[in-house]
């Protein structure tokens, strides 16, 4: 078995309202930030995980984002895996 | 009858729910707690509010996982009229019970006020004493409250005539003003607002009163009949 350090990011889909996004945006703009587009936030999450292999390690944070990491109804994700060490 | 109210590790509302349930309708009421496997002696089931397992992640999403709400979903299956009322609605979504998700107020500020609702079908065991289109005052007291659904289940909702309550004045940013919506069998209904919090006059409001009567009225008849 091997380990793996996973980082997932989940956040809302774009075609639903981000109030705390839209709350930033409108921090920055008064800070005079004046080019800053569009805020999205979402959350990060990192763990590590034991697997055969980098494919079952994918499999097996996939699903984990699908049933609890992530809500599909409104959200979305992407993750990252890495082999401890490497 | 018998109604069982769930409580989970941070639910805050299950002991106003059974009392209220008691009051209101003088049935006996257990609080069950969040482990239990076998909820089939019970004939109604409230998922109160509160802040279950600190609405760590999503509100709602660990609850989902816990053994009471396979078997809540498994009542459920068998007809029984399930509630849930506020982070109850939450979990209800998250379990799949409901469809939707309830995401943060769009103003991100927490609401506690009375709400005016709109009662939009009384062909409901939750709704059946109510008038469709008669306005009740329920308080509503949530940060996350905001009802979002994919368009094509919005229509759904909307042709099935599964909204149940819709606010007067839109407090959170739901979209089409949602309240409270029902499953397709009609005898799981999730809401935000809390009736247990409109069952006394110096509450503010008794319009919560009937919404236990219907489910009790509801559940009296099928035994009846059994």
């Amino acid at each position: 078995m091997k380990q793996f350090e996973v980082e997932v990011k989940v956040w809302l889909k774009p075609s639903v309202f981000d109030p705390q996004g839209h709350a930033v945006h409108g921090a920055l703009v008064s800070l005079g930030f004046e080019g800053a587009g569009e805020v999205r936030i979402g959350k990060f999450i990192q763990m590590t995980l034991e697997a055969e292999d980098e494919g079952a390690a994918a499999r097996q944070v996939d699903d984990m984002c699908q049933r609890v990491l992530a809500n599909p109804v409104m959200e979305t994700y992407a993750f990252e895996i890495r082999e401890r060490g490497q | 009858m018998r109604w069982a109210v769930v409580v989970f590790p941070g639910s805050n509302c299950d002991r106003d729910a059974e009392q209220a349930i008691r009051l209101v309708t003088g049935d006996p009421v257990d609080l069950v707690w969040h482990d239990a496997e076998d909820l089939s002696a019970y004939d109604a089931i409230v998922l109160p509010g509160g802040f279950s397992y600190g609405d760590y992640l999503r509100a709602g999403a660990i609850a989902r996982f816990s053994p009471v709400v396979r078997a809540v979903a498994r009542e459920a299956e068998r007809g029984k009229p399930v509630i849930g009322i506020c982070n109850g609605f939450q979990i209800l979504t998250e379990a799949g019970l409901l469809p939707g998700a309830l995401l943060a107020n769009h103003h991100l500020q927490f609401r506690c006020e009375i709400a005016k609702l709109r009662v939009q079908t009384n062909d409901s065991p939750f709704t059946r004493l109510y008038e469709p289109g008669e306005m009740i005052r329920i308080p509503i007291a949530h940060g996350e409250g905001r009802y979002h659904a994919d368009p094509e289940v919005l229509e759904e909702l909307r042709r099935e005539g599964r909204v149940a309550f819709r606010y007067v004045e839109n407090p959170n940013g739901s979209v089409d003003d949602i309240a409270g919506i029902l499953n397709a069998r009609r005898n799981v209904l999730g809401l935000m607002p809390h009736p247990e919090r409109a069952v006394i006059d110096w509450m503010g409001s008794e319009d919560g009163i009937r919404m236990f009567q219907s489910i009790h009225a509801h559940v009296e008849e099928g035994l009846t009949h059994a």
